[in-house]
């Protein structure tokens, strides 16, 4: 499929990611605006605070966007998940800015006219209404455009923690090793990066000294405030009756389906949500949220239900030691989420997708590798490459490279796990922790080896549902007990990854094959 | 000028001082109605210092400042500056503000009626020799300096104040827009017969201009006396003034 083929048949999703991503930007930098022009006015009032405040401000635009993103998500009513954390997150980026600015555009006003309008008997108030403001305004717009643009790359990040936006497709093109989900995410970012700065430099010129002295733009003026303020006003209505309608309330009998931001358990929680829907529960999707997200979600009330890996959730959340009884994982995980969390555990879906240490093929061929312990003395000269998950956690990296004794000689590069297989492909690194059931496995040529040492918990999949839902969904939990293979979900994996299937396509293609 | 005239602006030793440096040093001054009061002076000898004084755009560290009687600290700030009027160097006319807007500034701050305003801008712009037609639609970047500083001067002079406090307005002009102003502005502050404090380093403008001179030096009034004593002076600081301006009459 071509790029243009891609385009008109998503155009219509295309078009809603970018309605949510200026929506995201609209309402974060107006925030900013309304909170950081007047600071910035009391900054040029109380000299003493300009320090402290621009170096938080300073501070604050220098934390990367993602790991913001991260801190703000178990702060009790700003964080969570949802368009409420990315707009907190955006405004705080966009602070720097338009305080910055505001602060130099007052003080930048000519000493002798603030001294005479002082001489002439003006307030402070008449001061700066009258004489600073209208004097500070085209600096003052160009700290709004450079906070708008600056958020337009930003708001692509919100995707992380379920906001939407055109940053969607991003991450979904760097999951499904996609370009044109990629290059859309990514053209249509930086379009709107482009038009907004067009547009908003237009304005300030208007708004410049030269233009505020001719008479004609005078009117020009006033008709491009009143349009523009129209135009905020529509936006802002607009966006946030799109908003309410999104989010209706949480009644009782609606299901809550979260999924993780990659492509299994997006296929799983599509599995789910339209058995749902078949049965006529209203479902509403909040899917592809990163890391631990997803539990947190749920501890929070903000879904009902995911697809989880008893392995994860043994030693990533309940943090135990790993251990390698399938069963006896799956039992301490259903017992301790019902006790810690007051979480349900659904019957084992079939599968599991267990941690899966790959090579490139013709490597596994050439040496004739079947196991990780053949290819540990091989592998000094390896350069390995594993994503935050496994670099971080108990069972991974650590205790993974201890138990077969290797010794890499260069420091293994810690990458977004999308980007692994890629790279392996790539000969880029030699070896990557993956996915048993990773479509890209037979895609991309690459080799499991086996976990002789049975290193690796199992990882069997499950939904983790809360207490309250447990009655609407143990009727389809009991229809999926056991009924995925791992060939299965190899395969509905490779439709989406390597066909570009979209995930809720293969899910219906594989309700219907199995007659659900 | 009569014997019989009103003290409007009095110094009681006042110093003024920025941490330890002392600005001005136990400085006591009279200034009359109808004066034009010259202080006169280097820079750094607190002559701008002593004008801002005045309107009160900086507080005495000790002594007082009476205007009209009354210490500037006891007066309602905005009302005693709006009824002193003020002109700084290069004007400090609000650039986005039309000529007229500019000289309309205080009547408009004071509320005065629409009709009474605009009478009242075309009077002074047609007083400082500006045609209102041609200029009130203007803005001071379409003006030339010297033109800029008679918009300043109709500024100042537009809400009808006694006192016009005046900042070496005549400073960056070339000499001769700044000879023709000197002169007008002699003839109008006579005609209107205000009184006027008006601070310079030039003592042939002092000349022109001034019924009395104020020399400063370091904080101190050296000498207070009028044009013709001034000449007369044995002071060496006096001397030191005269000898800059019979170097120009040699020429």
């Amino acid at each position: 499929m071509n790029f243009f083929e891609f385009l008109q048949q998503n155009w219509s999703e295309l078009l809603a990611l970018t309605r949510e991503h200026i929506f995201l930007i609209f309402v974060s930098t107006a925030f900013a605006v309304l909170i950081g022009v007047p600071l910035g006015i009391l900054l040029t009032r109380r000299k003493s605070l300009q320090t402290p405040i621009l170096g938080v401000a300073n501070i604050l635009q220098t934390v990367p966007s993602l790991a913001l993103f991260g801190l703000l998500i178990p702060i009790p009513f700003v964080g969570g998940i949802g368009a409420k954390t990315a707009i907190i997150a955006l405004t705080l980026y966009s602070f720097l800015p338009v305080i910055r600015n505001t602060v130099t555009g007052i003080s930048g006003v000519d000493k002798k006219v603030k001294e005479a309008a002082t001489a002439m008997g003006m307030t402070d108030w008449q001061i700066l209404k009258m004489v600073e403001l209208p004097l500070a305004l085209p600096v003052m717009l160009t700290g709004i455009r450079v906070a708008v643009v600056i958020a337009v790359g930003v708001a692509t990040i919100a995707a992380a923690v379920g906001a939407g936006g055109l940053g969607t497709y991003i991450f979904r093109g760097l999951r499904q090793n996609d370009n044109n989900l990629l290059l859309a995410g990514a053209l249509s970012s930086a379009i709107l990066a482009l038009v907004a700065d067009f547009a908003l430099g237009q304005i300030e010129k208007i708004y410049s000294l030269p233009n505020i002295k001719n008479k004609f733009s005078r009117q020009r003026r006033k008709f491009v405030l009143i349009s523009a303020t129209a135009l905020i006003l529509i936006l802002f209505g607009l966006s946030f009756w799109q908003n309410s309608n999104n989010s209706a309330a949480n009644s009782a009998d609606k299901i809550r389906v979260g999924s993780k931001d990659f492509t299994e358990s997006l296929i799983l929680a599509e599995i789910l949500a339209q058995m749902l829907e078949k049965k006529n529960v209203q479902v509403e999707r909040q899917f592809e949220l990163g890391g631990n997200l997803a539990h947190d979600a749920l501890l929070s009330n903000q879904i009902d239900v995911y697809p989880e890996y008893t392995g994860t959730a043994y030693t990533a959340i309940l943090k135990r030691p790993p251990i390698t009884d399938t069963d006896a994982v799956y039992q301490q995980t259903k017992s301790q989420y019902a006790k810690k969390f007051d979480l349900t555990v659904s019957p084992p879906l079939g599968f599991s997708n267990d941690f899966a240490i790959l090579i490139r093929g013709d490597v596994a061929r050439k040496n004739n590798l079947k196991t990780i312990s053949e290819a540990v003395p091989l592998s000094a000269n390896w350069q390995a490459g594993f994503g935050q998950d496994f670099m971080s956690r108990a069972d991974g990296y650590a205790g993974f490279s201890k138990a077969y004794n290797f010794n890499f000689i260069k420091q293994p590069r810690e990458m977004d796990l999308s980007l692994t297989y890629r790279a392996l492909a790539a000969s880029q690194v030699d070896l990557i922790a993956g996915n048993s059931t990773d479509g890209l496995i037979s895609a991309l040529d690459l080799f499991q080896l086996a976990d002789d040492k049975r290193y690796f918990p199992p990882y069997q999949a499950v939904f983790i549902a809360r207490q309250n839902k447990f009655e609407l969904l143990s009727e389809t939990f009991e229809r999926l007990n056991n009924a995925i293979s791992t060939e299965e979900m190899r395969r509905l994996n490779y439709a989406v990854d390597a066909d570009k299937r979209a995930p809720k396509d293969a899910a219906n293609d594989w309700l219907k094959q199995k007659g659900f | 000028m009569t014997e019989t005239s009103e003290t409007i602006v009095e110094f009681h030793r006042v110093n003024f001082q920025i941490g330890a440096v002392k600005i001005l040093d136990d400085l006591n001054l009279q200034i009359n109605e109808g004066e034009i009061l010259i202080l006169l002076g280097e820079s750094g000898c607190g002559k701008t210092t002593t004008l801002k004084l005045i309107n009160r755009l900086i507080e005495p560290s000790s002594g007082e400042v009476l205007v009209e009687g009354k210490s500037t600290t006891d007066w309602n700030l905005i009302n005693l500056r709006r009824r002193i009027g003020y002109v700084l160097q290069e004007a400090g006319l609000f650039p986005h503000f039309t000529i007229a807007e500019n000289v309309a500034l205080v009547p408009n701050l004071e509320n005065w009626e629409a009709e009474k305003r605009q009478t009242r801008t075309t009077e002074m712009l047609e007083l400082v020799g500006l045609n209102p037609q041609k200029f009130a639609a203007r803005f001071p970047h379409e003006l030339s300096g010297g033109q800029r500083q008679r918009v300043g001067v109709a500024r100042a002079l537009a809400a009808n104040p006694d006192l016009l406090l005046l900042d070496e307005p005549f400073g960056a002009l070339d000499a001769l827009t700044r000879t023709n102003l000197q002169k007008e502005f002699a003839k109008l502050v006579r005609e209107l017969n205000k009184t006027a404090v008006f601070v310079t380093h030039d003592l042939h403008e002092a000349f022109v201009l001034g019924t009395r001179i104020a020399l400063m030096d370091k904080g101190r009034i050296v000498l207070n006396d009028t044009p013709e004593n001034f000449v007369k002076s044995e002071l060496p600081l006096a001397r030191a003034y005269l000898e800059t301006v019979r170097r120009y009459e040699l020429f």
